[in-house]
């Protein structure tokens, strides 16, 4: 068993186009840190710095990682992430 | 070139008249590399705000696996300019990041008449299309016509 982790369109060429990977970590910072492993590059598209970039959103299974506990959130096997790019704009 | 049926165009229109002076969002869903927009979906701005769009997450995170089910994909998102112009402002240009959909922009300035105006944002680079309107069957290429 592993963690499933659903990629958006826009950052499937980081996985060869595949639409979900699979991972392990026990919070969501390892597991983003093991997926960099394999698929070079998209920790950054996610991460900055220390933190989860404001205009994506990661979900735990149903749940939006923010209200849980960021990238400290516990996971575990058989979980699924969900990464969406906001969709967010504005007249500036 | 966007094709969206006249039904759909009124609802966005009617949409970002609603919500007016805050910026009001949505998704036109349609079937997986169809290009068509069919099914209406009307989000939330979780920012509510006059100069700010932003779908609140639980609900695209819903919306998402709904298209995602049923082989749909976001063929329009839409979002309205309340004081400015409908063009692509810098952060809307920077946050796009569905290179499948037509970006629509409805700017609602002005209480008579509603600019519509459609776009590709693609890794940052803006293109304006044109925008045919169809009648409501959506069936007929003779029903085409430009606008109004």
């Amino acid at each position: 068993m592993a963690i499933e982790v659903r990629i958006p369109t826009i950052l499937r060429t980081y996985t060869g186009g595949a639409k979900a990977v699979e991972g392990s970590g026990s919070t969501l910072d390892e597991l983003l840190k093991n997926l960099d492993s394999a698929h070079a590059g998209i920790r950054e598209r996610l991460v900055d710095g220390e933190k989860l970039r404001r205009f994506v959103n990661v979900y735990l299974n149903d749940e939006d990682v923010r209200f849980l506990g960021g990238l400290e959130t516990p996971v575990k096997d058989g979980d699924t992430v969900t990464v969406l790019p906001a969709v967010a704009g504005g007249a500036f | 070139m966007l094709t969206i049926s006249r039904d759909l165009r009124d609802k966005i229109i009617a949409h970002a008249r609603a919500d007016h002076p805050d910026e009001a969002c949505g998704v036109i869903a349609g079937v997986i590399g169809s290009d068509r927009p069919r099914r209406f979906i009307q989000m939330e701005n979780a920012e509510r705000s006059p100069t700010f769009y932003r779908f609140d997450s639980q609900e695209q995170l819903r919306v998402w696996r709904e298209m995602d089910d049923g082989d749909e994909e976001a063929v329009v998102i839409y979002h309205s300019h309340t004081a400015t112009e409908a063009y692509p402002s810098r952060t809307d240009i920077s946050y796009a990041s569905e290179p499948q959909a037509h970006y629509v922009l409805v700017s609602t300035r002005d209480a008579e008449t509603t600019e519509f105006r459609s776009y590709r944002i693609i890794d940052g680079e803006v293109a304006e299309e044109p925008v045919t309107v169809v009648g409501e069957t959506a069936a007929e290429g003779s029903a085409a016509a430009g606008a109004e």
